[in-house]
């Protein structure tokens, strides 16, 4: 009872150091989700930094060294072409990290905005915008992307844009029921009640209250993300060769040579498992932390 | 209490929901009574109870109200303003002095903000806050009034009992200084012993704030301890109203009466001894509720007119009004005339 005395002083957070008091809280009681942090943030390092790390070019062929398995020279082996599968390893992180993260990123920004705004104000307004979203859903994916990618040409912002899109309004779902369920609570009722605006009952009480979905959503997404992109490289349609990426990796000399050169396939595919698994232990360990009612629990 | 003192007056209150039927076609095939022509006054720093069973209507009127809730007809005048057709944006600055207490300790606290930003909330939408330190003081300032340590504020409302989570619903629904507080069954979901605290500290905010209160609940001991005056309702109207002491001495009408004597005495002899006059039967459907008086179907002195007309609400005596044909002075004649009969 002393502390009640002289308490402001503990009582007033300081802003800034909000962020590291945060990390100290993963380290702590989420190890695992620290160590995914830690392996993502490694990835998007060798990405960034694949000039100075790789030991040769991406695209720097070897006719001598053609399918050579694993060793010190070259550390994950060559492919077919005689290139350094590691160092082409480094430069798809690159780009795979980037179309993983922008494309899941856009496609949650837009499940967060239709799903809760059409899940909150609901009526009509819903009615109509779900119907929208059904319509939308059913265009078969690829569909889109073929039209979208013959119309702008292949590159990397026409696959973010329309993967973003494409996987965003059907995510929208997700929110919109989450959003539904938020909504019939008490404490919005009380909100509105005490008069605040509705951007303000959507960021303070909506939003955070549906976190758990949309952290689970993006993390889910990044893998797929990736894996789409490769499927899109095979028809011709993703990130155009010889730039490397791990789902062209896979799905192109990966796949034609898996007997010869098992590497081929293993070393992109090993890249993909790690990162995708980082960001799902890391979301995980995200949305408990974020849930003051998870707190101290492992 | 004195018409020009209200605080709050309804005015033939009705809130019908509208039953609809079919699929493609929807036609509204019925409606939901669910407040029927309530009127009633709440005046300054007063309490007014309002009891009734589950499903009477009581929580609707406290809705319709806040106007979180359209209501199809009638008239609400708070602080002698007529809000029953204001505009949300002309609604929003009288909801700083109409604020509302829920029933669920649990639900009605967001779980994800922190005690001070809940009890601040009302401060910052009205633009009251004022700067970081004098928003700070305010809340420590609340969190005391209600009997909360000020350090409180820095914790999430999980780590709460419910009888704390309460005060700080309270410490949120005082922070404006508000006129009126709508209690919706306030202490209903708590332990017994933590009900007592928490109607204390309501007691305790309207003799230093002078709030007036309308108190829902269902629970009789509790409105009969905060209340100045009860309201009783069933089904969507109220059908007795008076000051609490002559109600629970001299109830008039049978539904009264039968509430009354449902509820238990704390002297088991006393209980064992008393006669009952028991309600039997279910409350009936509010889509079909039964000709007349509503409560004809249950009620032990049903006579041929109640079925036919729904009784008003008359005054009895001073300050107590109740809506049954027994005590219609109008009537006393044909009772008389019936009774000699049998």
């Amino acid at each position: 009872m002393t502390l009640a005395l002289d308490t402001p002083a503990s009582v007033r957070p300081r802003r800034g150091s909000a962020f590291f008091k945060f990390m100290g809280r993963l380290f702590r009681e989420k190890p695992l989700g620290a160590a995914g942090a830690v392996i993502f943030i490694v990835f998007l390092l060798c990405g960034l930094f694949a000039d100075i790390l790789a030991p040769y070019g991406y695209n720097q062929i070897s006719p001598i060294n053609r399918l050579k398995p694993p060793s010190w020279q070259f550390l994950f082996g060559t492919d077919n072409l005689g290139r350094d599968v590691f160092s082409r390893c480094l430069y798809g992180a690159q780009l795979s990290v980037i179309i993983g993260f922008c494309a899941a990123g856009l496609a949650t920004l837009v499940s967060i905005v239709v799903g809760v705004v059409s899940g909150y104000i609901g009526g009509k307004f819903d009615m109509i915008v779900q119907r929208m979203v059904d319509a939308w859903m059913s265009f078969p994916d690829l569909i889109v992307l073929i039209v979208v990618v013959s119309v702008v040409g292949p590159g990397l912002l026409p696959i973010i844009v329309v993967l973003g899109l494409l996987l965003g309004v059907g995510g929208s779902r997700i929110i919109r029921g989450a959003t539904i369920s938020v909504r019939e609570n008490m404490y919005v009722n009380a909100s509105q009640s005490m008069g605040a605006s509705t951007p303000r009952i959507l960021l303070r009480h909506i939003l955070p209250n549906v976190m758990a979905p949309v952290i689970i959503l993006f993390t889910t997404r990044v893998g797929f993300v990736i894996l789409a992109e490769s499927g899109l490289s095979f028809l011709g349609l993703g990130v155009p060769p010889p730039a490397p990426t791990w789902g062209g990796m896979l799905s192109g000399s990966g796949r034609t040579y898996m007997l010869q050169g098992p590497w081929l396939a293993l070393a992109p595919g090993l890249c993909l498992t790690v990162v995708v698994y980082a960001t799902n232990v890391f979301g995980d360990a995200l949305r408990d932390l974020l849930d003051p009612r998870m707190r101290g629990s492992k | 209490m004195a018409g020009a003192d209200s605080v709050l007056r309804v005015r033939d209150l009705k809130v019908h929901f509208p039953v609809h039927d079919g699929v493609l076609i929807r036609r509204q095939t019925g409606s939901v009574k669910a407040v029927d022509g309530v009127s009633f006054e709440v005046g300054r720093s007063e309490t007014l109870g309002l009891v009734g069973e589950s499903g009477c209507g009581k929580s609707t009127t406290g809705l319709a109200i806040l106007r979180m809730t359209p209501l199809t007809e009638g008239r609400i005048e708070f602080e002698g303003q007529d809000i029953s057709h204001l505009s949300v944006r002309r609604m929003r600055p009288l909801r700083k002095r109409l604020q509302m207490v829920y029933q669920d300790p649990y639900g009605s606290l967001n779980p994800r903000m922190k005690v001070g930003d809940l009890i601040g909330e009302p401060l910052v939408i009205h633009g009251v806050a004022g700067d970081q330190d004098a928003y700070r003081a305010r809340i420590q300032e609340l969190l005391r009034l209600v009997g909360l340590r000020p350090e409180m504020a820095e914790r999430y409302p999980h780590e709460f009992s419910g009888g704390q989570r309460q005060r700080i619903s309270i410490a949120r629904a005082v922070a404006l200084n508000p006129t009126l507080v709508l209690c919706d069954e306030p202490v209903s979901a708590l332990d017994v012993s933590i009900q007592a605290q928490v109607i204390n500290l309501f007691q305790e905010l309207q003799e230093r704030l002078g709030l007036s209160y309308l108190f829902i609940a269902h629970d009789l001991a509790v409105v009969r301890h905060v209340s100045h005056r009860i309201a009783v309702m069933y089904l969507g109207r109220i059908v007795e109203v008076a000051p609490r002491d002559l109600l629970y001495r001299a109830p008039l009408h049978p539904y009264t009466r039968g509430l009354l004597a449902a509820a238990p005495l704390p002297d088991p002899s006393a209980e064992r001894s008393r006669a009952h006059e028991e309600i039997v039967g279910e409350p009936p459907s509010v889509v079909n509720p039964p000709s007349g008086c509503h409560f004809h179907p249950r009620c032990p002195m049903a006579m041929p007119v109640c079925a036919q007309r729904a009784p008003e609400l008359t005054a009895a005596a001073t300050g107590h009004a109740v809506a049954c044909h027994l005590h219609d002075p109008s009537r006393a004649l044909d009772i008389a005339a019936s009774g000699l009969a049998a």
